[in-house]
């Protein structure tokens, strides 16, 4: 961790577009990752007229990947508007990919390398991989090595005997050190901290109730672009209610209990989760001068990001609990507290990921074991948390995540910053698989 | 695009339609970037007191390498392409006899989408009765003349208003415009021009060169039409259509190296979002009003949403824009509003939709002199049938029925409506304002 951050010269934010995130198995049923991002990419050129521009370089990922989007960016990219010439490469990072993309983009803005950068991610649980098992797989491989029919048919033979090798391995969203879905991980630190079912509920209410208002004020005109029929995030529920809310049946934490053995009651259900979505989304950064140059708006500029792992495999921190340790040192390494925070961005995996990091952060104990903080960090205003939504009502395509985020972040502190005539800031915080998070910090420009 | 009856008409049976009496459209010349302006060589004519002005028009049509003609006899097998017919300086009905019937002379000798284009002077207050029925006249005999012509043919009139040259950059523009492919669904229509500000070099191939223009509504049909002609009249093109026609939108955006703008044209602020668009590319200087629904029922059965919501998008979008423009100082633009022959003559089932288009003409005329003080111009278009996805809805027969009513005996296509906008946004033709130009193929009922 940097003591100080070195002077380079700003990367700004530009803009964004993405498309309208959809529940997995719906409007986006036979679209590839590779369509949906360049579906967003196009719309993004169209917003801002870069047809034929040659950028800096446009990075993004999929957490889900099938083997024919080896080169998924640059096939986008291609696919594009944008001069053909524009560099392109994949990064993935679980749930952090978006982000992560944007935070490479930036620093080599900053650093002088390149003038312009689109970052961004996609992800499909509609057209996700489905793979062969490794049985299977390893008896196709010494067949496709083989010489001769003879050989072939020999290495082939194994799997006559054993239909069960032909089953499809499907993607989940298991931890593959620990066997457990997100949703159970999530729900032991849930319990551990004490959420209620009804705290959750709320943090779900208020994302469907913010993100339909900000579509009808139309917050999300300049943001989204339509595409294969689809306007509006189709997972948002304008009309949803604290009792509708609370009718759903707990999905995560059943048959938790307590240090004596006693049963504890599972809060987690379909409603204060994210369900699993299709997207992409897409971000326009530029140094300064870039912008200016072409006289395009300067929202935000992106001041610092910082990243953070955590054990969770041995048990001692819960899975999505990682943003928890890296905002304290990315705001204390800007000089900064949750004080001078106007917006936060707390991606909301679970309601309860949101609930127990802020309950982390409001823990002396915790603060202080943990983090190496002298007390508490601080407590988050719940007025200005996802203001305009957040996963739980948009949906959450899991590499498309930061960018909608960034754009959203954003678009808020330039406005308002407009609005008050005083700087105004975002802190964006992403929980990952593999008990990783990615946090970025975003300023008013 | 070409509509199936005009295919079959012009197809192996062609003969026979013509021996059954059937409707026979001809498939129209339409402009292509690098093809001749007209199809075959320019006969000018006119009466006596005009020979002057005769002699500047054809100044002005050998300056563009036409092959121009002062008398009508032709070779073995040879057509006119065009005829001019000058009489700017007739006194008297009298006056124009000779003309007026060696124009009928040569008509059989009329190329296939040839053209008749008058020039003449708008009838003023004051003119003494002869010269204002010798004036006047000229509408009744361009109207009559284009339902008269075949074979794509057309007959428009160039009308000299307040002390227009006849060789001023407006008046020669409209004469090129009419004489063009350009206007091959323009038929039976006189357009008043005024003098132009505009002095400087013409790119006839690029006239919207180095202009920023936003079209609303273009996502498809007659909008993306009109943004594809602009930018290749080498206009930057901002389009504008409502968030959910955005994935269209961005095509369009992008097929033409635009700029998209979701944008509700209702909306409160679109007058400023559209600055805020189009100011980074250095405009607006051409606004193109083209956003429009239809919410069709008898008055009878006419609900409040389906009236409020045609007035809203249709005119009282337009006005709101346009007042804030002005509010705001954009000086010299140039606006195009879409109205329709509905509100000219009038369309059962679209009495929400007539008043609100012929609202446009209205404020047009209105908007004229505001503009012009800000050296812009106002001016609408008026299309009749049109073949888009919104007129594809109208029950078979009732739209075979539409087609066949113009004097063109077709719907015409939504790049016939870019043309016109595209004529009128460029600075040629700067004197030409207030003005609504029908794009109908002379349809047949109103003025």
């Amino acid at each position: 961790m940097a003591s100080s951050i070195p002077t380079t010269r700003e990367a700004v934010i530009i803009g964004g577009n993405r498309i309208p995130f959809s529940r997995a198995g719906k409007k986006y049923v036979r679209t590839s990752n590779q369509d949906m991002f360049t579906a967003a990419l196009e719309g993004l050129v169209a917003r801002f007229g870069l047809q034929n521009e040659l950028l800096g370089e446009v990075v993004g990922g999929a957490v889900l990947k099938n083997s024919r989007d080896f080169n998924l960016i640059r096939e986008s990219v291609l696919g594009s508007s944008l001069a053909p010439a524009t560099p392109a490469y994949d990064l993935q990072q679980a749930c952090g990919t978006g982000l992560e993309a944007a935070i490479a983009v930036t620093n080599k803005i900053k650093l002088g390398q390149i003038e312009s950068a689109v970052a961004g991610g996609t992800d499909t649980i509609s057209d996700a991989p489905i793979a062969v098992g490794d049985k299977l797989r390893r008896a196709l491989l010494q067949a496709s090595h083989a010489r001769g029919t003879g050989d072939r048919v020999k290495a082939l033979l194994p799997v006559l005997g054993h239909p069960k090798w032909l089953a499809p391995e499907t993607p989940d969203t298991g931890e593959p050190r620990t066997g457990l879905s997100m949703g159970e991980h999530q729900a032991i630190t849930t319990a551990k901290w004490g959420i209620t079912r009804e705290a959750q509920d709320e943090i779900a209410l208020k994302s469907h109730q913010n993100l339909y208002r900000a579509w009808e004020e139309g917050f999300f005109d300049d943001l989204v672009t339509p595409f294969r029929g689809l306007s509006r995030d189709d997972n948002l529920r304008g009309d949803t209610s604290a009792e509708k809310l609370a009718t759903l049946k707990p999905v995560f934490g059943r048959g938790l209990t307590g240090e004596d053995g006693s049963p504890l009651p599972a809060t987690m259900t379909a409603g204060n989760s994210t369900p699993l979505t299709d997207g992409a989304s897409t971000v326009l950064f530029g140094s300064r001068d870039w912008a200016e140059e072409r006289d395009l708006p300067v929202l935000a500029k992106f001041v610092d990001a910082e990243t953070a792992g955590v054990d969770f495999v041995h048990g001692h921190e819960g899975l999505l609990m990682a943003p928890v340790a890296a905002v304290p040192r990315l705001l204390t390494r800007n000089g900064l507290t949750l004080e001078d925070i106007d917006f936060f961005e707390i991606h909301e995996a679970f309601a309860a990921t949101v609930l127990t990091t802020l309950a982390a952060w409001e823990d002396e104990d915790y603060c202080r074991d943990e983090l190496g903080l002298a007390g508490a960090f601080g407590k988050v205003d719940r007025d200005k948390l996802n203001v305009n939504g957040s996963s739980l009502a948009a949906g959450h395509p899991f590499a498309a995540t930061g960018g909608r985020i960034l754009a959203t972040a954003a678009k808020l502190v330039h406005a308002k910053a407009a609005e008050t005539g005083t700087p105004a800031r975002a802190l964006i915080s992403v929980c990952a698989a593999g008990g990783l998070g990615v946090t970025a910090l975003v300023e008013s420009a | 695009m070409t509509d199936s009856y005009t295919r079959f008409a012009n197809g192996g049976l062609k003969p026979l339609v013509k021996k059954l009496g059937l409707p026979q459209p001809a498939i129209l010349r339409r402009h292509k970037p690098g093809s001749p302006l007209t199809v075959g060589p320019v006969l000018v004519v006119s009466d006596d007191a005009s020979a002057a002005d005769a002699d500047a028009v054809t100044t002005v049509l050998t300056s563009w390498d036409l092959d121009v003609r002062r008398s009508p006899e032709l070779a073995e097998g040879e057509r006119f392409g065009a005829v001019v017919l000058v009489l700017t300086g007739a006194e008297h009905p009298q006056d124009v006899s000779a003309a007026v019937l060696t124009v009928g002379g040569i008509l059989r000798r009329l190329a296939g989408n040839g053209r008749v284009v008058t020039v003449s002077r708008a009838p003023a207050a004051g003119d003494a009765p002869a010269l204002a029925a010798a004036r006047a006249g000229v509408e009744g005999f361009v109207r009559s003349l284009g339902k008269e012509l075949r074979g794509g043919s057309t007959a428009n009139g160039v009308q000299l208003a307040d002390g227009a040259a006849v060789d001023s950059v407006s008046a020669v523009a409209t004469l090129r415009f009419f004489l063009s492919a350009k206007s091959a669904y323009v038929d039976g229509q006189l357009l008043p021009v005024g003098p132009s500000t505009f002095s400087g070099d013409i790119d006839w191939d690029r006239p919207l060169a180095g202009k920023v223009a936003v079209v609303t509504g273009a996502a498809r049909g007659i909008g993306a039409a009109i943004a594809r002609t602009m930018a290749r009249d080498g206009a930057k093109v901002v389009v504008v259509d409502v968030p959910p026609a955005g994935e269209a939108l961005s095509a369009v955006a992008n097929s033409v190296n635009g700029v998209a703008l979701q944008l509700d044209v209702t909306a409160e602020d679109a007058a400023d979002k559209i600055l805020a668009a189009a100011k980074p590319l250095g405009g607006p200087d051409i606004l193109v009003h083209n956003a429009g629904i239809t919410r069709d029922k008898l008055l009878a059965n006419m609900k409040a949403d389906r009236w409020d919501s045609v007035i809203a998008v249709n005119l009282a979008s337009q006005l709101r824009i346009n007042a804030r423009l002005l509010e705001r100082g954009v000086e010299g633009l140039r606006i195009v509003s879409l109205a329709s022959t509905s509100g000219i003559a009038g369309n059962k089932g679209q009495t929400n939709y007539a008043y609100s288009k012929a609202g446009v003409i209205g404020h047009t005329a209105a908007t004229a002199p505001l503009v012009a003080a800000a050296g812009g111009t106002a001016n609408a278009v008026a299309p009749g049938f049109i073949e888009t996805e919104m007129t594809a809805r109208i029950p078979f027969a009732t739209r075979s029925v539409a087609r066949m009513l113009p004097s063109l005996a077709q719907g015409g296509e939504p790049v016939d409506i870019a043309e016109a906008i595209c004529f009128l946004a460029s600075d040629p033709a700067s004197g030409v304002n207030g003005q609504t130009l029908r794009v109908c193929g002379q349809h047949l009922v109103g003025k």
